[in-house]
C-alpha cells in the first residue's frame, strides 16, 4: 500500500510558509462538539488528524479540493480559502 | 486601478474550459476581455480525468486538432461491474473511431489548458495569472460592475463578469449569488497519473498509433458508496481514479487515498498498471447534484458557467464539454446584447438561460434530473446488483457437472433472495423513470 505521504511527495508545491490558507474557526468544536470528524476521513491529502483528543491541520500537502469545508456542514467550522495567488499545489498533469 | 483608467467589456474569472471558451469567443469577436487566473499558469490548479469531447471544442475552435495536445483517440470503451475478485463487463471497440475526425480524446489537463489559454491570448484577451479575485464590486443598485483582486488598489471594472472559477466558486457564494455546495450534491474524486513506457501501454490495451481505451468501473470498489472509478490511457501514462459522493464518504471510515490504493490492488486493475510510476496525485470535487441542485445562473451584471454553475452530467461522466458549451453560450449572449445595444441586466441576461435550455447543457441535465436521488435512495443498484451479476457469471461459467437449467435456477433464486420479484420489477421501473 502506497501511503498518502508517498503520493503527495510526487506533487509540486509552492508552500506559503507560516500562512496556512485553511483555518479552524474554533478548535474546541472539533475536539468536543463534533461527532463525525468527517474532515479527518474525507481529506484526500491527510491534512487533518485527530490524536489524543485534539484536532490537527497541516495544509502543506493540500490539494485545494474544498472537501473539508463541504463535509463540515453541520458545524461550519472551517475557514476555507485558496492559498495566496501563485502559492499552493502546482499540478503538472492535473 | 480606478474606473477612469481602464474598463473592460468583460472580466472572466478562471482559466479552465468554461472560462477559456468564454474568453476566446468574446475576444475573437473583438471584445475587450480580461481573464484572471489564480494559478501560476493556466492549468496549474485544474484537475480532470480527463476526456475531451471533440464536439464542444469544435464549435469554438474548429481546427483544434491541428495544434491541441491530445493524448489518444478513444476507440474502445469498457464498462466493468465489479466484485472484489472479478468483474462483469462490456466492451465497445470500433475502428470507425479511427476515421477522422475523432470524437473523444484523452488529454492531460495541465497541458491542454496551457494550449487553450494560448489560443485565448492569440484571440486578443488579456490573461493575468497569479491573481485571485476576492470579491465582486457592485454599484448602489447592486449590479455587479467589476471585481476586486488580491493586490493593492485591486479594483477592476467591467460591463459584465463571467464567473468560471470552478466547483468551489468562493467568489459566487461569498457574494451571495449561490449557496455553498452540499455533501449530497458533490463527489470527491482522487486520481493518480501513472507513467509507463508507450509500448507497454499499447501492448497492455491492444492499441496502435494514437488509439486509446477508457474503462468505467462501478461496484464493490466504492464500498457501498455511490461512486465510480475510471481508467484512461494517455500516450505514456494511465490516469486512474475513483470518486464517491461526499455525503457517503462522510459516513464511513475509508480515506480517499485508501480507496484509490484498493482500486490499484484489484486483481483486474493491478496488472494494467504493474511497474508504473506514479508521478502525481490529485483530488477534485465534482458537482453531481444535477438539475435540481442548479443555482441561479445569471443576475445583474453576472453569469455563472461550467462547474461553478454545477453543469455536470454524472451519468455520462460529462463536465468539461458542458463547461465549454456554457462558456461559449455565455459569450454569445453578451455578443448578442452588444449588437443590439442592450446592457447586462438580469432581464437581458435571461437569454443565456434560454440558450442553455436549447442546448445539450440543460437538455441533458433535465433528462437525468432524477438520477442523483434514485442512486441515493436505492442502494441495491450499487451493492446488490454488482454482487449478484458477478455471482451469476461465476455460477454460469464454472463447469462443474451441474446442468445448465439447475444453474439458471440457482442464479434466479440468488436474485430473488436479495430482492423480491416485485423489488426487481420496481428497480427496473425506477431506473427507467430516472432516465426519462
Ligand atoms: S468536521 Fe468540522 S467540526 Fe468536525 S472535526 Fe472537522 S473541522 Fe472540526
Ligand atoms: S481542501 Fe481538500 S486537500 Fe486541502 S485540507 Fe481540505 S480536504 Fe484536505
Amino acid at each position: 500500500m502506497m501511503k498518502v505521504e508517498e503520493k503527495l511527495f510526487q506533487n509540486r508545491y509552492r508552500v506559503d510558509a507560516d500562512r496556512p490558507h485553511i483555518r479552524i474557526k474554533n478548535e474546541s468544536v472539533c475536539n468536543d462538539g463534533c461527532v463525525s470528524r468527517a474532515c479527518v476521513v474525507c481529506c484526500p491529502a491527510g491534512c487533518w488528524s485527530f490524536e489524543e483528543g485534539k484536532i490537527g491541520l497541516i495544509t502543506d500537502g493540500c490539494l485545494e479540493c474544498g472537501t473539508c469545508r463541504v463535509v463540515c456542514d453541520t458545524h461550519g467550522n472551517v475557514d476555507w480559502n485558496y492559498p495566496r495567488a501563485g502559492f499552493g499545489v502546482l499540478f503538472k498533469f492535473g | 486601478m480606478t474606473q477612469n483608467i481602464e474598463k473592460f467589456d468583460v472580466i472572466v474569472v478562471g482559466a479552465g474550459p468554461a472560462g477559456n471558451a468564454a474568453a476566446y469567443t468574446l475576444a475573437k469577436a473583438g471584445k475587450k476581455v480580461l481573464q484572471l487566473e489564480r494559478g501560476e499558469y493556466p492549468g496549474s490548479k485544474n484537475v480532470q480525468g480527463a476526456i475531451l469531447y471533440a464536439d464542444a471544442l469544435e464549435k469554438i475552435i474548429p481546427d483544434f486538432r491541428d495544434s491541441a495536445p491530445l493524448e489518444r483517440t478513444v476507440i474502445e470503451q469498457r464498462m466493468w461491474v465489479m466484485e472484489d475478485e472479478s468483474y462483469v463487463g462490456t466492451t465497445f471497440r470500433s475502428d470507425r473511431f479511427n476515421q477522422m475526425p475523432g470524437n473523444r480524446y484523452t488529454i492531460i489537463r495541465a497541458r491542454f489548458d496551457k494550449w487553450f489559454s494560448e489560443q485565448v491570448q492569440k484571440a486578443g484577451a488579456l490573461v493575468i495569472c497569479e491573481m485571485t479575485v476576492i470579491a465582486l464590486l457592485r454599484d448602489a443598485a447592486g449590479k455587479v460592475i467589476g471585481v476586486e483582486v488580491d493586490r493593492e488598489d485591486g479594483k477592476i471594472y467591467a460591463d459584465t463578469v463571467i464567473l468560471a472559477d470552478g466547483v468551489n466558486s468562493l467568489v459566487a457564494s461569498r457574494a451571495g449569488l449561490r449557496d455553498d455546495i452540499k455533501p449530497a450534491a458533490v463527489a470527491l474524486a482522487v486520481k493518480e497519473t501513472i507513467f509507463l513506457p508507450k509500448e507497454t501501454v499499447e501492448a497492455r490495451f491492444n492499441l496502435k498509433g494514437s488509439e486509446g481505451v477508457v474503462i468505467e468501473m462501478l461496484g464493490s470498489i466504492s464500498q457501498g458508496m455511490a461512486g465510480t472509478a475510471f481508467l484512461y490511457t494517455n500516450k505514456d501514462s494511465i490516469s486512474l481514479g475513483i470518486g464517491c459522493m461526499l455525503s457517503d464518504m462522510k459516513a464511513q471510515n475509508t480515506t480517499p487515498a485508501e480507496l484509490l490504493e484498493k482500486l490499484k490492488q484489484h486483481p483486474s486493475v493491478a496488472p494494467l498498471i504493474a511497474g508504473g510510476e506514479t508521478r502525481e496525485y490529485a483530488a477534485h470535487l465534482i458537482p453531481e447534484g444535477g438539475y435540481h441542485a442548479l443555482p441561479e445562473l445569471y443576475g445583474e451584471g453576472w453569469l455563472l458557467v461550467g462547474d461553478s454553475a454545477g453543469f455536470v452530467n454524472a451519468v455520462h461522466r460529462e463536465g468539461s464539454n458542458l463547461a465549454m458549451t456554457s462558456g461559449r453560450l455565455a459569450a454569445e449572449t453578451l455578443l448578442e446584447l452588444g449588437e443590439k445595444g442592450l446592457p447586462s441586466t438580469a432581464a437581458n441576461l435571461a437569454r443565456y438561460k434560454a440558450r442553455l435550455e436549447d442546448s445539450i447543457v440543460l437538455k441533458d441535465l433535465k433528462k437525468y434530473r432524477n438520477i442523483p436521488d434514485t442512486l441515493h435512495s436505492q442502494r441495491q443498484f450499487l451493492s446488490d446488483y454488482p454482487a449478484l451479476l458477478n455471482g451469476a457469471a461465476h455460477e454460469f461459467f464454472t463447469v462443474d457437472g451441474q446442468d445448465k437449467a439447475t444453474k439458471e435456477k440457482a442464479i434466479f433464486n440468488a436474485f430473488r433472495e436479495r430482492r423480491s420479484l416485485l423489488g426487481l420489477l420496481g428497480d427496473a421501473y425506477r431506473l427507467w423513470r430516472a432516465t426519462r
